[in-house]
């Protein structure tokens, strides 16, 4: 069995190849055309689909149906694959053979453990397995590594041009905002608003790229989610908070424990989209530069120029492939003020 | 009748002094709890916010935050310690916890599930204690079925059974959940806060758990005889199994509500019975105080830690594992035997 897949991967296998380097500094062998890639995690698909979508060979969870309508067919039918890193790997490996990618694809971190595990996975699979850093600052670099190792390097280039105009807009309004200055943010994460990202985490990048000050932050001590508890919450009083949660955003205004936090009293907390994927993270990739693009606007609303409409409509066309129609359009701004659908 | 135990003759005012020195011991406990948070009051303000003066936010913090969550620690430590002890005296095993019949992880199933359902928390503190009692109702059940002469074996091993079912459902849910939402939520959950209780959340535990005591209080004769044995029990006239009903269904009353409210809070069940009963022995009428004392304190004293140690919540479940473990081996260490 080994020995035929061995054989036909001799005489499937590339003519040509190259060598890259990728955000970890591995040094990897991908064939001359990729054609099929397997997006190891939420974070990549997101960033293969916005890239090259006719390259994916499936979802690693398939989209639900109140996303769809951003989705671009025929992409959106693709078959659920699983995850392949991060918590709980789903995915078979027997399964992503049989699927037969020309690369597998991990956008994220490029810590040591998924160093090793895309090591392990490329010398078992045999598979190029190439990993990309997911930092919201890398994502223009990101892009362009990419698109030339997909063979896109036009669109990437398009992309990342895009994404370091929406940065190099939101750094000429930070430029005479010293930081003390800057709107002091809470991310509310959870049915009770109680869990957050510290600063400096993959969850609350946005916060800071969006010119806002992460409440939550103890010096660098702690990384991640965390769990708040109400007096911290108070204690802190953030001026903004940003949540996606529904279920948090349509108590926090009757909460009484929450009346206090000057956020919940000018009216300053505010709901993100989650479709297709979420606005502000979940997952942190490239579905973020909406996010920015509406946060920027939250934070700075007498500075900040753009129309959200205009923008929207731009995003989800250049990004997803989508040519919203008014009602669709409607929804996801009506959503991004507070009134989620359904 | 006959129902003075040796121990209560023996030291009645050991007894007493005991329990009134524990119960100054809680409220004084309380008190400099309520001095503590990251909010900064002096001591002064919190008087003055008790008493209903000073800036609204500070009676806020004070009456809204502070307060149901001490209240909410004691209860939930004089509950996990009262079912423990009567697990142990039930089972007469001192290893014995008040998940042992797999309330806690019902709970986390109930819990999880309506996490996985992007329920509201009141839904997903319904679905929790749901959960709990929906477990050991199907251990009793199906304890109940299976024929064999140790009633006890049976039940820990159905117990067992059950929360391994429970266990697996609740991985299939982790798995299945959107990792970048629910997971963390779950797993929070699991590891047992109460950082976010209100006294809403306070009011439906409450009489649950007094409603799971007081068959506690009253059959402590009875539990007593129990821990003989159920031939010496039925020796002294009293009916093992309807007892041995009983007591699970209050104990499993108090601990599914608890949890409920706090998620899964381990070892507390386990570790303070053993306190308890280093200070006044195994007579269960004088355990039951004394553990509910002990234990309301405790926790007391983990919560207002998890609260206060770092700039983050710490999850209670994993301050009382650093602390009961290794005091756990230390009183195996000690190698006397508080029981019989």
């Amino acid at each position: 069995m080994r020995l035929i897949l061995v054989l036909l991967m001799l005489i499937a296998g590339p003519l040509s190849a190259r060598e890259v380097t990728d955000s970890a500094g591995r040094v990897v062998e991908v064939p001359d055309r990729v054609e099929r890639v397997f997006a190891a995690g939420p974070p990549a698909s997101i960033l293969l689909y916005i890239l090259k979508p006719e390259a994916m060979t499936g979802w690693p969870r398939a989209p639900h149906d109140y996303e769809r309508p951003y989705l671009a067919e025929p992409w959106r039918d693709l078959p659920e694959t699983g995850r392949l890193t991060g918590r709980g790997g789903e995915a078979n490996l027997e399964r992503v053979l049989q699927i037969a990618p020309d690369l597998i694809l991990d956008f994220g971190s490029v810590r040591d453990t998924y160093v090793d595990l895309a090591d392990r996975t490329q010398a078992q699979t045999d598979i190029p397995y190439v990993l990309i850093d997911g930092r919201f600052e890398n994502t223009p670099a990101a892009l362009r590594l990419l698109g030339d190792i997909l063979g896109v390097p036009e669109r990437a280039e398009r992309l990342a041009s895009h994404v370091e105009g929406v940065f190099a807009r939101i750094d000429a309004i930070l430029a005479d905002v010293p930081e003390a200055e800057r709107p002091r943010v809470y991310l509310a994460r959870g049915p009770e608003g109680l869990e957050t990202g510290m600063k400096g985490s993959i969850n609350t990048e946005i916060i800071e790229r969006a010119g806002g000050r992460n409440v939550a932050d103890d010096g660098g001590a702690t990384r991640g989610l965390v769990r708040a508890s109400m007096e911290q919450v108070i204690v802190a009083n953030p001026e903004i908070i940003v949540t996606w949660d529904r279920n948090f955003f349509s108590s926090v205004f009757d909460d009484p424990l929450w009346q206090g936090v000057e956020a919940v009293r000018e009216g300053r907390v505010h709901l993100a989209p989650t479709a297709p994927f979420g606005w502000i993270d979940r997952p942190p990739s490239l579905n973020r530069i909406i996010g920015l693009i509406w946060m920027a606007g939250l934070l700075y609303p007498d500075r900040w120029q753009g129309d959200l409409r205009a923008e929207t409509r731009a995003f989800y066309e250049l990004y997803y492939h989508v040519r919203l129609d008014d009602p669709a359009l409607e929804e996801l701004l009506e959503w991004a003020e507070g009134q989620p659908p359904g | 009748m006959g129902r003075g135990t040796t121990a209560r003759i023996a030291a009645p005012r050991l007894g007493l002094s005991l329990t009134t020195g524990l119960c100054t011991g809680v409220l004084a406990l309380c008190f400099v709890a309520l001095m503590i948070g990251p909010y900064g009051l002096s001591p002064g303000e919190v008087l003055a916010a008790l008493l209903g003066r000073g800036e609204a936010q500070a009676q806020i913090v004070v009456w809204n935050i502070r307060l149901p969550r001490i209240g909410a620690a004691l209860l939930v430590g004089a509950a996990l310690a009262a079912a423990g002890a009567s697990y142990q005296a039930l089972f007469r095993n001192p290893l014995v916890s008040p998940d042992i019949l797999g309330v806690s992880a019902g709970a986390g199933l109930g819990a999880v599930a309506g996490i996985f359902l992007s329920l509201p928390v009141a839904a997903i503190q319904g679905a929790a204690f749901a959960g709990g009692m929906a477990a050991v109702g199907v251990v009793t059940l199906v304890a109940g079925l299976v024929r064999n002469t140790d009633r006890t074996l049976t039940l820990v091993l159905i117990g067992v059974v059950i929360g391994a079912l429970a266990g697996a459902a609740t991985s299939l849910l982790k798995v299945l959940a959107d990792p970048y939402d629910q997971l963390p939520a779950i797993t929070f959950w699991l590891l047992g806060s109460l950082a976010s209780v209100t006294s809403a959340d306070i009011g439906p535990a409450l009489p649950a758990v007094i409603l799971g005591l007081v068959p506690l209080a009253l059959l402590r004769w009875r539990i007593n005889v129990l821990s003989l044995g159920d031939e010496e029990a039925r020796a002294l006239g009293v009916e093992a199994g309807r007892t041995r009903f009983l007591v699970i269904a209050a104990a499993t009353l108090i601990t599914a509500s608890v949890t409920a409210l706090a998620g899964v809070v381990g070892w507390v069940g386990l570790v303070i019975p053993h306190i308890a009963r280093m200070l006044v022995g195994p007579g269960f009428g004088r355990l039951l105080p004394t553990s509910v004392l002990i234990g309301a304190g405790y926790l007391l004293i983990v919560d207002t830690a998890a609260r206060s140690i770092a700039a983050i919540e710490v999850p209670l479940g994993i301050l009382t594992a650093v602390i009961g473990a290794p005091f756990f081996v230390w009183l195996l260490a000690r190698g006397r035997r508080g029981w019989s």
